[in-house]
This record gives C-alpha cells, sequence and structure tokens, in this order.
C-alpha cells in the first residue's frame, strides 16, 4: 500500500513491538519512529535491549508482538534476506566482513546481489570484473583505495567497519541500521568513522545504537532512549542532557 | 562454522596460475600412467575416488556444509548405472546419463531436508538419510542385496571405444574424471562460487545483504551430489560390479577421511587424499584387518599435527593457492 513514499515523514514504525524470552522481556511495547533523513540513535545501558531492538527490525529475530513497517509496508512476517532486498539494510556489533575476501571482493558479493546472475556456476568469475569500477569508487568513497586487494581479515579494526559501510552502501540502501559502529575503536578512527557516517546521512536516514556519547551527541538528529526494554525517553541531545529519568538510567544503574 | 571450516585456505589471489600449473603437472602424470607399468585398475579406482572427494570437498571446503552421507550419491549412481546397463542393455554414456541424473535428484530430495540444518545436525541428517537409503538397496530386489550387481558388461563408449580393453577404459576414466575436475574448478571460481564463499565466511553478513544463502546452500549440495554420482557411475565400468559397499557409512567415512589428508578447500587436496587412501588400502592389504587401524592412526596424525592436509600444507608453507 505504502508507495506513497514522498509525503511519508517516517521511513520506520513499530508499533507495540514486543520481544519475549521465556517470560523475560527484552523488548517492551515499543513505540519507534525514525523521520526520513535523519540519524536516529538509540541508547540506554547495558542489557536495555538496544541490540534486540535491531534483530526485530531486521528480521533476525521475530517479535512476539507488535508490527514493523517500513516505508508504510508491513514487514512483521518478512525474512531478513527481503527486508535487505527492501532496502533496508543492517551491520553488526562484531565488524562483519568477509575475512578471507579481498576489500574489493568483499564489496563485489554486496554490488553482484543487485545484479543477479549469483547462481551461475558454469561462468568464470571475471564476469565479475564489471563491477570492480564500482567497487573502487565505493572503497576510495570511505578511503580504503590502498586496500583494495588486501584480504579483509588483515585489515586494522577501523578500516574493516569502513569496509562494511563501504559494503552496506554498495547495496545502494535506503536506510542503515548501525549497531555499534564505533565498537572497539580508537579515538582517530572514531573521528574517521563519525565523520564518514555524518557524510553518508546526507543521502541516507540511518539508525544506530551507540555507547560512545560524544559520538551520539555530535551525530544524532534525535535519541531514544532505552532501558529494561522500554522506551524511557526520546528528543534531542540537549532536551535528554536535562532529562532527570535519563541521568538516573545512567548514572544511577549503568555508570555506578 | 565448524572449527573444521576455519583450516580452509583463503581464496586464490595469485592462485589462478599457480593452479594452472599444478593442473597441467597433474594431467600429464595421469596421462603417462599407462606407461609406467604401475597396476591401472588402481589408478583408475583412484581417479574415481579422487572426482568423488572433490565433489564432497565443493560442498564442505566451499560451502563449509559437512555432508556425512556422501556414499548415498556414489551408491545410488553406481546402482542406477549398473542396472541400465546389465538389465536395460543401454549403451555406457546412457548408463552413465542415468546414473548422474538419479544422483541428481537424490540431491534436491535429499538437499531439500538437510539443508535446513547446520554444522552436526546437518552432518547427522545427512548420515540419517543415507542409512535410509542403505537399507531400501539392503531390501529392493533389483540391487540384489549383499550380492550386489556383479558381472556388468562395459559395452562401447558412443559405439567406439572398447571399455573392455584396460588402457580404453584408463584413458575414458581419465576423461570422465578430468570433465569433473574442471567442473568443479569452475564453479568454485565462478559468480555463484563468490557468494558460496562469502556464506562461508560470514553467513549473517550474507543474508544482511540480502542473499537467500538457503538457495545457495541447496545448489551446492546438489552439484556436490550430481558430480559424486558422475564418479559413482564412472566407477561401475572400472569395478564392473555395484555393491553395497558404495552405499554404506564407513563409505561416507573414507570421503571425509581423503578430503582431509589431501587438505579440505584446496583445489588439488581431495586428489591426493584419495590417491594416497586408495594406496594405503592397496599396498597394505597384505595387513589385513590392521589396514583399517593404520587409517585411524594416519587420520589422528593428520588432524594432529598437519591440519590443512598435505596439499594445504604445502600451499600454506609457499602462500600459494593450489
Amino acid at each position: 500500500m505504502g508507495e506513497i513514499c514522498l509525503t511519508d515523514e517516517f521511513i520506520l514504525e513499530t508499533h507495540g513491538l514486543t520481544k519475549e524470552f521465556a517470560g523475560f522481556f527484552a523488548v517492551r511495547d515499543v513505540n519507534l519512529k525514525v523521520k526520513r533523513g535523519t540519524i536516529h540513535a538509540l541508547i540506554g545501558p547495558n542489557g536495555a535491549g538496544k541490540t534486540t531492538c535491531f534483530n526485530l527490525l531486521t528480521k533476525f529475530l521475530k517479535p512476539s508482538a507488535g508490527t514493523i513497517l517500513y516505508k508504510g509496508q508491513d514487514i512483521t512476517a518478512l525474512a531478513p534476506a527481503d527486508v535487505a532486498r527492501l532496502g533496508l539494510v543492517r551491520s553488526f556489533q562484531i565488524s562483519a566482513v568477509f575475512p578471507h575476501l579481498t576489500a574489493l571482493e568483499n564489496v563485489r558479493v554486496a554490488l553482484q546481489r543487485q545484479h543477479g546472475a549469483s547462481f551461475d556456476f558454469w561462468r568464470s568469475k571475471s564476469v565479475l570484473d564489471q563491477y570492480n569500477h564500482r567497487a573502487e569508487e565505493l572503497l576510495e568513497d570511505v578511503g580504503l583505495s590502498e586496500f583494495t586487494k588486501t584480504p579483509a581479515v588483515e585489515m586494522p579494526y577501523g578500516r574493516k567497519r569502513a569496509l562494511e559501510i563501504a559494503t552496506t552502501l554498495a547495496l545502494d540502501p535506503e536506510m542503515m541500521l548501525l549497531d555499534e559502529p564505533m565498537a572497539g575503536m580508537g579515538h582517530e578512527d572514531i573521528d574517521k568513522i563519525a565523520a564518514l557516517i555524518k557524510r553518508i546521512s546526507a543521502k541516507y536516514t540511518i539508525l544506530m545504537v551507540e555507547h560512545n556519547l560524544s559520538v551520539v551527541s555530535n551525530l544524532s538528529d534525535i535519541i531514544t532512549v532505552l532501558t529494561r526494554g522500554k522506551v524511557l525517553a526520546e528528543g534531542s541531545y540537549a532536551d535528554l542532557t536535562k532529562d532527570e529519568r535519563v541521568k538516573e538510567a545512567y548514572l544511577g544503574a549503568g555508570h555506578g | 562454522m565448524t572449527t573444521i571450516t576455519e583450516n580452509a585456505i583463503p581464496e586464490p589471489r595469485r592462485g589462478t596460475s599457480d593452479a594452472m600449473i599444478a593442473f597441467v603437472i597433474m594431467t600429464a602424470l595421469l596421462l603417462i600412467v599407462p606407461l609406467t607399468g604401475v597396476y591401472p585398475f588402481f589408478v583408475m579406482q583412484a581417479l574415481c575416488f579422487a572426482l568423488l572427494a572433490c565433489a564432497f570437498n565443493l560442498l564442505i571446503g566451499y560451502g563449509g556444509l559437512l555432508s556425512f552421507g556422501h556414499a548415498m550419491f556414489l551408491g545410488t549412481a553406481g546402482y542406477f548405472t549398473a542396472h541400465a546397463l546389465k538389465v536395460w542393455g543401454f549403451t555406457p554414456e546412457l548408463g552413465i546419463l542415468i546414473g548422474t541424473l538419479g544422483a541428481a535428484a537424490l540431491g534436491v530430495i535429499t538437499g531439500l531436508i538437510a539443508i535446513r540444518r547446520q554444522g552436526i545436525y546437518f552432518a547427522m541428517i545427512t548420515l540419517a538419510l543415507s542409512q535410509l537409503l542403505y537399507f531400501v538397496y539392503l531390501q529392493t530386489p533389483f540391487t540384489h542385496g549383499e550380492d550386489g550387481i556383479q558381472g556388468i558388461p562395459q559395452g562401447f563408449l558412443f559405439g567406439i571405444f572398447n571399455l573392455s580393453k584396460p588402457i580404453t577404459l584408463y584413458y575414458v576414466i581419465l576423461a570422465g574424471f578430468l570433465l569433473g575436475f574442471l567442473l568443479i574448478y569452475r564453479a568454485i571460481n565462478s559468480p555463484f562460487g563468490e557468494v558460496l564463499k562469502a556464506i562461508r565466511e560470514n553467513e549473517p553478513r550474507a543474508i544482511s545483504l540480502g542473499y537467500k544463502t538457503d538457495q545457495y546452500k541447496l545448489l551446492a549440495y546438489i552439484l556436490s551430489g550430481t558430480l559424486a554420482g558422475f564418479a559413482g557411475s564412472l566407477k561401475v565400468f572400472v569395478a564392473q560390479n555395484a555393491s553395497l559397499t558404495d552405499v554404506h557409512w564407513t563409505m561416507s567415512g573414507e570421503i571425509v577421511l581423503m578430503t582431509l589428508v589431501g587438505g579440505l578447500g584446496t583445489i588439488f587436496g581431495p586428489v591426493v587424499g584419495a590417491f594416497v587412501i586408495i594406496a594405503m588400502q592397496q599396498y597394505l592389504a597384505g595387513f589385513g584387518q590392521w589396514v583399517t587401524v593404520i587409517q585411524g592412526a594416519i587420520f589422528v596424525i593428520c588432524v594432529l599435527t598437519f591440519r590443512r592436509g598435505v596439499i594445504g600444507e604445502i600451499a600454506h608453507y609457499f602462500k600459494r593457492s593450489l
């Protein structure tokens, strides 16, 4: 029904999203609305349900209750690969690259999916060379030109995250879900990846889970705070810093 | 991923030319075998098992799926080909076609069931399915149960090549092996092979890129089963019989052993592994039942000391891809 995208202010919405694991509610009755073209951050203390929420949105987990609307279309019942095909692509907390493929090949795997021929077992893989140019462009875009021929496993951690983003961009998604893009990174890498995210946000809607609050404050247009599986507060960083409940959740419980 | 697949050799880099040289050497050696006085029956048998192991390796080495029931493809194709030749009086090429297609059909049916699970569960389902088939073949009249199908006429391939002449048979088997080997090599280095490797390396990520990974695994399984069946059909002409041994689970175990000894996820490893194991069975036959013990010991040593297998260790040492 929902091909009225231009008027749709919200690209992704959840209604009463709930995930129960044997009596424990990891995510409870979450109503999330992500505005098109924004960077939306999901924060909260450990165990607040952020990653579970991500897994629900990308269908890696099945919700116990609630619905998920993407561009007005109900995607609650779709398979994860189908969600990706609609342009809602996720990253993972642990850097998700194909370790023994080169950076170029990593990106090419993504390009190849959209253009078909992925089942052709009788053709030489040299037919994939047609994607090399586009793959090189994407790598250059995230500052990885020098790593084109390097197997992903040999790249520094921060560069792997950049490669992951390049691979995601290769799908030309409408919306990216980044699960802790800064996890395990040093200062220098954080600045680079933050600048990269800021830059790509001009074209894509981004929902990210992130622990690093300075990154969140610099990048995010809007922030949703989760605690114990529920939405505690939502607003801009400035609003939230004034919110007593948020302070308590972080200083009281999380960072005691 | 299982610990076994973690040892898989990385994607070929400057590998193409290395593999080409290795292929030329292998082909040259195999071409001159009849001149060297090596027992040709042994080499033909080893070639059939080498193709079988290569087909198996396509699935585990590049798809990350450990099948513990690959003997069912070998045996099924063998029975189909043997029956077509002996009872229906088909020509060799038609017999091979029927055997291979039979294995392909079996691949589709068992694949749809097995592919739903991963790791140890996948291995157990394939084992269970092959055991199920073993009992079917034990009971159905056309296989002649314990006796097997004996005295199969070899006939004339394409009406020209007299397969009862050992030298002709040798080159026909060699041609069949090379055809299968090249097909597998191509599949590994195809657009499909790239996706398969990506799935082996990181399946959740492949899914998040929009790949329906089950479909790729199913195709790999069917291809692997079909080529294993092709090996089984060729073997009928060498052994001139089709028996329960080829569907027994110990055969599935031997396929795993050959691949591990030679080098999992390497292109030439399974070939070397098959020759080593078949040679052991051939030349250590004097030790009787002890062959099994020796094989077991070699398996343990292999896993403990050179986990990458013969070719895998060589490739690793020279930083080449073979």
